[in-house]
């Protein structure tokens, strides 16, 4: 697989996955303290489903988020490439 | 079991050229009120911690770490492209002489990170109120960091982690009023 090209709708869509995952991180901790927040929790489970299709989105285009297997990887093994986080 | 994840929390951005920021900066990362300090603190206190408060210290913990990341980039940033000279001109002369441009935990003064900035007492209502009392201090240096610079995209960053602060402050209050909920009930078994 060809090195991902770090330009304006990398920045786009890695921010649309943070914003996302910000959501959850809120939801989360809120959740640890009030468990029995129907709503929440329903808030919770519709941006873990968004979550994905985002993240699976990123993956395709600029290489795995995760390692040990939580994510796919291209040939050759695409998750030691840059950029890491503090690169970009 | 932890997995990484190849992203930051929030974006990391600096607009200026100002290594001496970096200098302070270090205060969060090993620091007494650092993100190393909290992430360690947490993490440590959630095997003993009451169950229904087990959950919000490892969560917010592994933030902490999130956090740390953060604020390790944003003195990558400010210092990986600088001269020893510029080091020494930014008053990072002390720490080029021992670390070259590596990070490394110490705190703003160049005092090396140690366990003595964290507590477990084992009572619960004692160290939640430790924690609460470590976020207040964290979002107080936020707020000085903020202060002290005007890279408008550093205080974006900071003023993000300074919510953080608030929001973790708040959360941990809400896990005193769980437990002393708890203790006060009669249990019958």
């Amino acid at each position: 697989m060809e090195k991902p090209v770090i330009d304006d709708a990398y920045y786009k869509l890695l921010r649309e996955l943070q914003e996302i995952d910000f959501v959850l991180v809120e939801l989360n901790l809120y959740l640890d303290t009030h468990p029995g927040d129907a709503g929440a929790l329903n808030q919770y489970n519709d941006f873990a489903l968004k979550r994905q299709s985002v993240a699976c989105e990123f993956e395709k285009r600029y290489g795995p988020l995760m390692n040990f297997g939580h994510s796919y990887s291209g040939y050759p093994f695409q998750w030691k490439e840059s950029p890491w986080p503090w690169e970009v | 079991m932890w997995i990484y994840e190849k992203k930051l929390q929030y974006p990391v951005r600096v607009s200026k050229c100002d290594p001496r920021m970096a200098k302070y900066l270090i205060e969060q990362y090993g620091g007494a009120d650092g993100e190393l300090s909290a992430a360690l603190r947490y993490l440590n206190q959630r095997y003993t911690i009451p169950p229904k408060v087990v959950g919000l210290l490892n969560d917010i913990g592994t933030e902490e770490f999130a956090h740390l990341e953060m604020i390790a980039t944003m003195v990558y940033k400010l210092t990986k492209d600088l001269t020893p000279e510029q080091m020494v001109a930014a008053g990072l002369g002390d720490h080029y002489v021992n670390h070259d441009k590596a990070l490394f935990y110490h705190n703003a003064s160049g005092v090396p990170w140690t366990a003595a900035y964290i507590q477990a007492k084992g009572d619960p209502i004692a160290d939640l109120y430790e924690d609460i009392a470590a976020e207040e201090k964290a979002r107080a240096t936020y707020q000085w960091l903020i202060d002290i610079t005007d890279d408008v995209d550093l205080q974006d960053s900071l003023k993000f982690l300074r919510e953080r602060e608030i929001i973790h402050a708040q959360r941990f209050k809400e896990a005193v009023e769980i437990i002393k909920e708890d203790q006060a009930s009669k249990k019958f078994y």
